[in-house]
């Protein structure tokens, strides 16, 4: 086993991710089989190869600072689930 | 003449000739979705009012004389690149009700070219799929055969294209999703290289994979499509800032006296026989054309399918951490505080295939795993974009096919991640390498489903890919089919 339920728990937990226990168990094994394929990686031979984060390296884009106009409060709360006056609302976040 | 059925190239000469008017253009599309949308599911959103007055707009500019390369084209666009007033979902519940207060780049450059959008066509939630079944607005069928899936995660868009419900469209691809679909519905589709077309307004699935790139009729157009949309953007950091041909010059040169390479890891054993005929005949003619096919080898093939499973899933990881229920999207109600809102709403808001792959990623990235899988992924990564440039110093272009099947059936890997995941196996290597490819029509299966092969070149080498299609697609005189809807 690559990976157990508790550990499925765990990082459902840190994805933000809720699982009913039948869902759990069906992961578990999802995510077992495609992470025993990824066990093929440990053949391949890196020793002192650089890790590639991008397939074209730029470094350093630098553009002009430029002052444009924003999207503007009305138009930036345009799409919230809740807002009140110029706040996105959320649900209590302290006791 | 069926004015839906022909391509941006026929319908500019047209206009040009006072024949058409961008009205009669849009009104012949609309009337085709009308009569085969309930069947083929290629929209989300259907952009009509718009499109209309939009077409009225362009036969204004066409009656004074200003005539751009796209003016009064219909064209669609994958309802992952946000649209200013129109709803942009991503194919995902959680994304249902979301309105862009900003157009893409892309959107922009093909309204500055003179198109007129008709719609935003369905495609595998957040693009992650491939078959555009993991759609939160139901599937896509295949117009060739509509037990069939069309391929993804543009899947909408490709099937769009081979239904005639628009002239061309608009995809992005991450691991084949431009090109896999484009095989399996018998139309164009081109990945260009990474930074080479702006991903700004691009709802984000794997920022260092992802591209944007069109769908066509033929190659002609492909070539129209991306003089349109390709070029370097201040808003968006990646994009590179190279002077951009025009692509429409590559398309007579022809490939006399070419090396084209032939990887062997490519043409296994396992490949739909039916396609390995096609491959053969592409090979034949392409030698046909002056072009000598050599033997070649990416030997870290084997390793891409488990570097992007890792790469792509972390990175979406990461970016879909956004889809919190507080700035824009879905809310699950009846939260008793902030991190169970957080949970309920990613938990009710998100399908299956995006919450494995959020877990697989999260995972692959969390601590104590980091070394084993993303740094790995991440070094394997480096030595398959170094085959890619050992190979180019041998051939002008690489040949594979674009798909190991023709489309599959609805429903068929629906309960195999893995073997869903093994569908992209000839177009992965492309995005994790950077590179460009394109996927072109090369005959029919047995039972009539489209073939693909995939034509792959060295970074900002698009040129040479239509270059090559283009002499191919002349050559191949492919038998004009059409699906039978």
């Amino acid at each position: 086993m690559k990976i157990t339920k508790d550990e499925v728990e765990y990082v459902a937990h840190l994805a933000r991710l809720d699982f009913s226990e039948a869902e759990k168990s069906k992961f578990t094994s999802q995510l077992n089989d495609i992470l025993m394929y990824m066990e093929k990686l440990s053949q391949a031979d890196t020793v002192g190869v650089e890790p590639m984060s991008h397939a074209i390296a730029l470094q350093n884009a630098f553009r002009d600072d430029i002052v444009k106009d924003s999207l503007g409060h009305d138009l930036s709360l345009s799409n919230a689930p809740e807002a009140r006056g110029p706040f996105f609302r959320v649900p209590k976040v302290i006791e | 003449m069926i004015l839906n059925r022909l391509t941006i190239h026929e319908l500019q000469n047209l206009i040009r000739a006072g024949e058409a008017t961008s009205s009669d253009i849009v009104q012949s599309v609309f009337e085709r979705i009308d009569e085969v949308e309930g069947r083929v599911h290629s929209y989300i959103t259907l952009m009509k009012e718009h499109a209309f007055a939009e077409a009225a707009r362009a036969d204004q500019d066409i009656k004074a004389g200003k005539i751009k390369a796209l003016t009064g084209i219909p064209i669609a666009l994958k309802d992952i690149v946000c649209t200013k007033g129109f709803l942009t979902t991503c194919g995902s519940h959680i994304l249902h009700n979301y309105m862009p207060p900003y157009d893409a780049t892309v959107v922009e450059k093909l309204k500055e070219a003179g198109a007129v959008f008709t719609g935003k066509t369905n495609m595998d939630e957040f693009a992650m799929g491939s078959s555009t079944e993991t759609s939160y607005f139901g599937i896509t069928r295949n117009p060739w055969d509509l037990d069939r899936i069309p391929g993804g995660s543009s899947g909408g868009s490709a099937a769009a294209v081979a239904a005639d419900e628009c002239i061309a469209s608009i995809g992005s691809d991450t691991g084949g999703s431009i090109r896999q679909p484009a095989a399996l519905c018998g139309v164009v589709g081109m990945k260009p290289t990474y930074g080479r077309v702006s991903r700004f307004g691009l709802i984000a699935f794997a920022s260092s994979l992802d591209q944007i790139g069109p769908f066509t009729k033929d190659v002609e157009d492909c070539a129209i499509m991306m003089n349109a949309i390709a070029g370097y953007d201040p808003r968006e950091s990646t994009s590179v800032p190279l002077a951009v041909p025009d692509y429409t010059e590559f398309l007579p040169r022809g490939i006399d006296g070419w090396k084209v390479g032939i990887p062997k890891e490519y043409f296994i054993e396992g490949i739909d026989p039916d396609v390995s005929e096609a491959m053969q005949r592409v090979i034949t003619t392409i030698e046909g054309l002056g072009a000598a096919c050599v033997g070649i080898s990416l030997p870290h093939t084997e390793y891409c399918l488990a570097v992007y499973y890792i790469i792509a899933p972390a990175e979406a990881s990461s970016n879909l951490a956004r889809y919190d229920g507080v700035k824009y999207g879905f809310r699950s109600q009846g939260s008793s505080d902030l991190l169970d809102m957080y949970k309920k709403t990613r938990s009710a808001g998100f399908g299956a295939e995006v919450k494995r792959r959020i877990m697989i990623g999260t995972y692959a990235l969390s601590s104590g795993y980091y070394d084993a899988y993303y740094k790995k992924a991440s070094q394997v990564r480096a030595l398959i974009k170094r085959d890619f440039e050992d190979a180019f110093t041998r051939c002008d272009a690489i040949l594979t096919p674009t798909s190991p099947t023709p489309a599959f059936k609805i429903g068929e890997k629906m309960d195999d991640p893995l073997q869903m995941y093994l569908s992209d196996i000839f177009t992965i290597s492309t995005n994790l390498a950077g590179i460009p490819g394109i996927s072109v029509p090369c005959g029919f299966t047995r039972e009539g489903l489209p073939i693909g092969a995939q034509f792959l070149a060295g970074h900002f080498e698009e040129g040479k890919l239509i270059q090559i299609a283009s002499a191919f697609e002349k050559q191949a005189n492919l038998e004009k089919r059409r699906p039978n809807l």
